[in-house]
């Protein structure tokens, strides 16, 4: 799956699902002091993200994910490695 | 006061439906495919939050919490509160409410299908628990008092107006939101219809609900919300409150016997220390709005009792759930508000579907059609699974 899809589906979910103003979304946001994702969202951005990538967010490999540029990474690295399965 | 219920989304709806005799039942067709015995349920539609609530706060609304906010965004607005006073006032929150079904089985089939609890999502939990409605609202409305469910089967929305009645006679709160509410989705009521106490009069749905009528078969399940806030008087004189209505009176018991079977002498005792919690005789009573739900026993039980009570006066009774069907844990708060409108409108709503008296029935005063009356003071029937009993009295201000 290319960056560009990445960032878009992403980018979808976080404005449609999880309400984020569009005009937040940038690399550098901070996933919480940016963007205002809490523990809570981040519980139901994990079930999204297995809908829409197939694979589950470990909490642990995200500790050093801040940035919304950083979520992508790491997206990016789940679906193109042999853990992921996109859908 | 604020509502959403069957026979109407708000109060001026429902004034209307009640004038009518208007019924809000119907058929659930997906009823039939769960294994129901009976189908009949009050029809309702979920309400449209997007535009009312962010997403955080919508995410631990259960159905019950949905016609929950509905009905207290109804009551607010009507007290005239704000949310400055909300955030600068103590504000408590008394809320019947008995099941969540439809998030336990939900985040019960997520478990079973992806095997890991985290693909519940966020809401699950708030959404799950018994006080999903008070966790819910008390944050919404940045509540500061008093803040729990009360749970008491079909008597919890009278409950907690009774109780919230307390609180404020003794001085722990100027101000407490009660109410009650019901989820109407098909899990809600599968095991309840296990007992076969569902009408199964499916030819009319309107028809099947017919409390104190000899042809009677059971209950229809119904749902939605009420909410009313009260206040200690001085404190809603002097903040301008449109003060609606003052609960004079609150009694309840507990029968000591059977699981689902009621009888006639605990829902006697919480009339009768309701009249003398309100320091009222039977005569001072203008109307019962009964609890009777069209069930063989409890309907006969409840005459009953009404006879040995207020016989000698010949009060006019009806019972709103011919029209709405049984509105269970927030029955009690419904049935507060369906009797303060005809108290504000001067008229008696019908018992509808009242066609052919039984023994008991026959002997009390039963109000079939809409009946032009002026109402001073009303007492409000609840009871419940286990034996719960609560009584209110609503005196006009």
């Amino acid at each position: 799956m290319s960056r560009e899809e990445i960032v878009k589906i992403t980018n979808e979910f976080l404005i449609e699902e999880i309400e984020i103003d569009a005009a937040l979304l940038n690399n550098d946001a901070h996933l919480k002091n940016d963007l205002g994702i809490d523990s809570l969202d981040f519980v139901d951005i994990v079930v999204i993200v297995e809908r829409k990538f197939g694979f589950k967010i470990k909490a642990e490999e995200m500790a050093g994910v801040t940035t919304l540029g950083a979520f992508y990474d790491y997206i990016e690295s789940k679906v193109n490695s042999t853990e992921g399965e996109p859908k | 006061m604020g509502i959403y219920s069957c026979i109407g989304k708000n109060l001026e709806e429902v004034k209307g439906s009640l004038y009518q005799g208007k019924s809000g039942l119907g058929i659930d067709p997906m009823r039939y495919e769960y294994g129901y015995r009976s189908p009949l349920t009050g029809i309702l539609e979920r309400p449209e939050l997007k535009s009312l609530l962010d997403r955080r706060m919508r995410t631990g609304l259960s159905e019950e919490g949905e016609y929950a906010f509905m009905a207290t965004k109804e009551a607010v607005e009507n007290a005239k509160l704000t949310m400055d006073y909300f955030d600068t006032n103590e504000v408590g929150i008394f809320y019947g409410n008995d099941s969540s079904a439809k998030a336990v089985i939900e985040a019960h089939n997520i478990a079973a299908e992806k095997k890991d609890t985290m693909m519940m999502g966020s809401g699950a939990i708030f959404q799950s628990m018994n006080s999903t409605v008070t966790m819910n609202l008390s944050v919404i409305y940045k509540l500061k008092g008093i803040n729990m469910t009360i749970s008491a089967a079909c008597a919890s929305g009278s409950h907690s107006l009774g109780l919230g009645y307390l609180f404020i006679k003794n001085g722990w709160q100027d101000m407490v939101i009660c109410g009650g509410a019901q989820e109407t989705n098909l899990y809600s009521m599968g095991s309840f219809d296990a007992l076969s106490a569902f009408s199964v009069n499916i030819e009319d749905p309107t028809k099947a609900s017919r409390p104190f009528d000899a042809n009677r078969d059971g209950l229809v399940p119904s749902g939605g919300a009420a909410t009313l806030i009260i206040e200690e008087y001085e404190h809603a004189v002097k903040r301008g409150a449109p003060i609606i209505a003052e609960i004079v009176g609150y009694g309840f018991s507990s029968n000591g016997g059977h699981i689902s079977q009621p009888n006639n002498q605990g829902s006697f005792i919480a009339m009768q220390r309701a009249l003398d919690d309100a320091g009222l005789k039977p005569a001072d009573v203008d109307y019962i709005n009964a609890h009777a739900t069209s069930t063989p026993l409890g309907d006969s039980y409840e005459a009953q009792a009404i006879f040995e009570l207020f016989g000698a006066c010949n009060t006019p009774v009806s019972s709103t759930k011919s029209m709405t069907g049984h509105e269970c844990w927030m029955a009690g708060a419904s049935e507060i508000i369906y009797s303060v409108l005809m108290m504000q409108h001067s008229f008696i709503a019908p018992n509808i579907n009242f066609e052919t008296p039984d023994e008991h029935s026959a002997k009390i005063n039963i109000i079939t059609k809409t009946k032009e009356q002026k109402i001073d003071c009303f007492l409000s029937n609840s009871f419940g699974f286990g034996g719960t009993n609560s009584a209110l009295i609503v005196k006009k201000l």
